[in-house]
């Protein structure tokens, strides 16, 4: 069944759609957007140090992005800098360092352009099991960690007061965001792995009444992003990453049109009414 | 005076929470100092102070939010607290509903849930998305949703801010009646002495330490306190003699004419310390129309 190279870009894109849709969605919430494409960002250093010291790819694009939050959260609880600016220093930084590494490595030849914005020629079978088995590791996680999540998202502080360890669910987050980055690299790519999680959350939103219908909604419309732009992919034999983003892209925009969300965003006591 | 020794009751297993001279310092500075009080089984303790007195920052305290940079705080194991903190900011792409809300921080069967949304009077907004709320109607949700926890101790920041004035007797009086049904403590924050009066045993004022303290009859009975309660009824034109001055750069000046970092009981600057954790005021409260004291001083 994943002997065409098509097939298994879908299943591994739907795969990472479905477990980027409710992470994505407290990206959305605890406005991390930035941050998360720092972490992104910072995967090409993980490539380079990968194809270094000759080990795994997930292990050490994983192993970065971990590395760079905890830096991050370090440098933040300092407040030298405000967050934004630590994050923009640390996020070109990660990727210049990233470049500049695979520059200097003269006796490796990779394709840069296929891990900063995805090839869907270059998904194994290896990497769909990768890509599901860190995803439903992923997702039980968070329905794990879902109320604490959900508290700490609305109230650091009211979490804590009320016995939960907001400190740690943040930090169990994070882990759970570079594993997805991880396994989302080589379908979207780099540059647009944050634009998959933020996405398809936004779109959900006008349609959705709770937490939970929302990070539901967030994979549905994730998964229908990543099979109308591999298709398109296919069709125009364009990168597979920002066909995938702009196939988001023109749902978010369809979620906008007056008629989609008629009664739900706009007024109080929605019902989430399609 | 306002002194009393009621809130330094011999402790008992009665006590859910104590602070012995608790002070937090961030970015060199004391936010408070010498933070001294417990509050026990059935007790309504309010802290008042001007803004920037470190109430907010005592009460994270209290709960276990801040760890005390010095001092201790001791909380009974397995204190159940419900919290309404003074700012909830909810990024508004959160669909959040009051039901929904209720349950944040544990599971609540229904009919907890309609007993305590009824009794703040908002069971009629059960199903309406947090963000769409009025201020007064959000307070009275995270309210409803810190009683539905039937806790051991209630904190509350503030909790009828942005209530209209029938309203706010209304709940203070939920309040209370939710002490004497559950026994439970309550550490009530509030700015407007007021309605502070009502159900309260210990008045704590705070000015990054504890400036005084005292049984809201001995407040209530004093000439200033009548004074001060006929012109307004805002604690923003409350103001002590201090012995010590607060200089803009968060410096102090004390009566004898030294100035350090931050006021502190045991730096020796005070005039007189029969109290260990306090300062001896001149506990005439007079109406400065500007307030200019309380505005300037920035945090200790």
């Amino acid at each position: 069944m994943f002997d065409d190279f098509f097939t298994r870009a879908l299943v591994a894109g739907i795969g990472v759609a479905l477990t980027a849709g409710p992470l994505g969605c407290f990206v959305v919430w605890r406005r991390m957007a930035y941050f998360g494409d720092t972490m992104a960002h910072s995967a090409l250093l993980g490539v380079a140090l990968s194809l270094f010291f000759q080990i795994n790819l997930l292990i050490a694009v994983f192993g970065v992005a971990v590395v760079v939050s905890l830096l991050l959260l370090a440098l933040q609880r300092r407040q030298s800098l405000s967050a934004d600016a630590l994050l923009g220093i640390l996020s070109h930084s990660a990727l210049a360092i990233g470049l500049v590494l695979v520059a200097f490595m003269t006796w490796v030849r990779i394709d840069l352009i296929a891990f900063l914005f995805g090839d869907i020629l270059a998904v194994t079978r290896t990497d769909i099991a990768l890509i599901w088995g860190g995803g439903v590791l992923v997702l039980a996680a968070l329905a794990w960690l879902w109320r604490p999540l959900i508290a700490s998202t609305v109230s650091e502080d009211v979490a804590e007061a009320e016995g939960m360890k907001p400190a740690q669910t943040r930090l169990l987050f994070m882990l759970l965001m570079a594993l997805v980055i991880a396994i989302a690299m080589k379908i979207v790519g780099i540059m647009l792995i944050t634009a998959l999680l933020i996405i398809p959350a936004a779109t959900a939103r006008r349609f959705s009444a709770s937490p939970e219908l929302m990070a539901v909604l967030a994979s549905v419309i994730g998964a229908l992003a990543v099979i109308g732009g591999l298709f398109g992919s296919l069709h125009y034999d364009t990168p597979s990453g920002p066909s995938i983003v702009v196939a988001a892209l023109l749902l978010f925009i369809l979620s906008l049109l007056p008629a989609a969300g008629k009664n739900t965003a706009e007024k109080a006591g929605n019902q989430g009414v399609r | 005076m306002l002194m009393s020794n009621r809130a330094h009751a011999a402790k008992t297993e009665s006590q859910l929470v104590s602070l012995a001279d608790a002070g937090i310092r961030r970015d060199g500075r004391w936010l408070v100092r010498g933070v001294d009080f417990s509050i026990r089984r059935g007790e309504v303790v309010t802290l008042i102070g001007p803004n920037g007195a470190g109430k907010s920052t005592t009460a994270k305290l209290a709960i276990g939010v801040l760890r005390p940079d010095e001092g201790s705080v001791a909380r009974l194991s397995g204190l159940r607290v419900g919290y309404v903190p003074q700012k909830l900011s909810i990024d508004w792409t959160m669909p959040l509903s009051v039901r929904r809300l209720m349950r944040l921080t544990a599971p609540l069967d229904d009919a907890d849930l309609l007993a305590a949304l009824a009794s703040t009077g908002i069971s009629h907004l059960i199903d309406a998305e947090v963000r769409h709320l009025s201020g007064g109607e959000f307070q009275r949700a995270l309210l409803a949703r810190a009683i539905a926890r039937k806790p051991d101790l209630m904190v509350l920041d503030e909790p009828v801010q942005g209530v209209d004035f029938a309203g706010e007797s209304a709940l203070y009086d939920l309040i209370r009646s939710i002490r004497n049904s559950t026994g439970c403590g309550i550490l009530m924050i509030s700015h407007d002495l007021h309605m502070v009066m009502a159900g309260t045993d210990t008045v704590i004022c705070l000015n990054g330490h504890v400036c005084c303290r005292g049984t809201p009859e001995v407040v209530s009975q004093s000439a200033d306190y009548l004074k001060l309660f006929g012109n307004s009824r805002s604690l923003a034109v409350y103001s002590h003699h201090h012995d010590h001055t607060h200089l803009p750069d968060g410096r102090v000046m004390h009566g004898d004419g030294s100035v350090t970092d931050h006021c502190h009981p045991d730096d020796g600057h005070h005039h007189q310390d029969a109290h260990h954790h306090a300062h001896d005021h001149d506990h005439s409260h007079h109406h400065h129309g500007d307030h200019a004291e309380a505005k300037g001083e920035g945090r200790v």
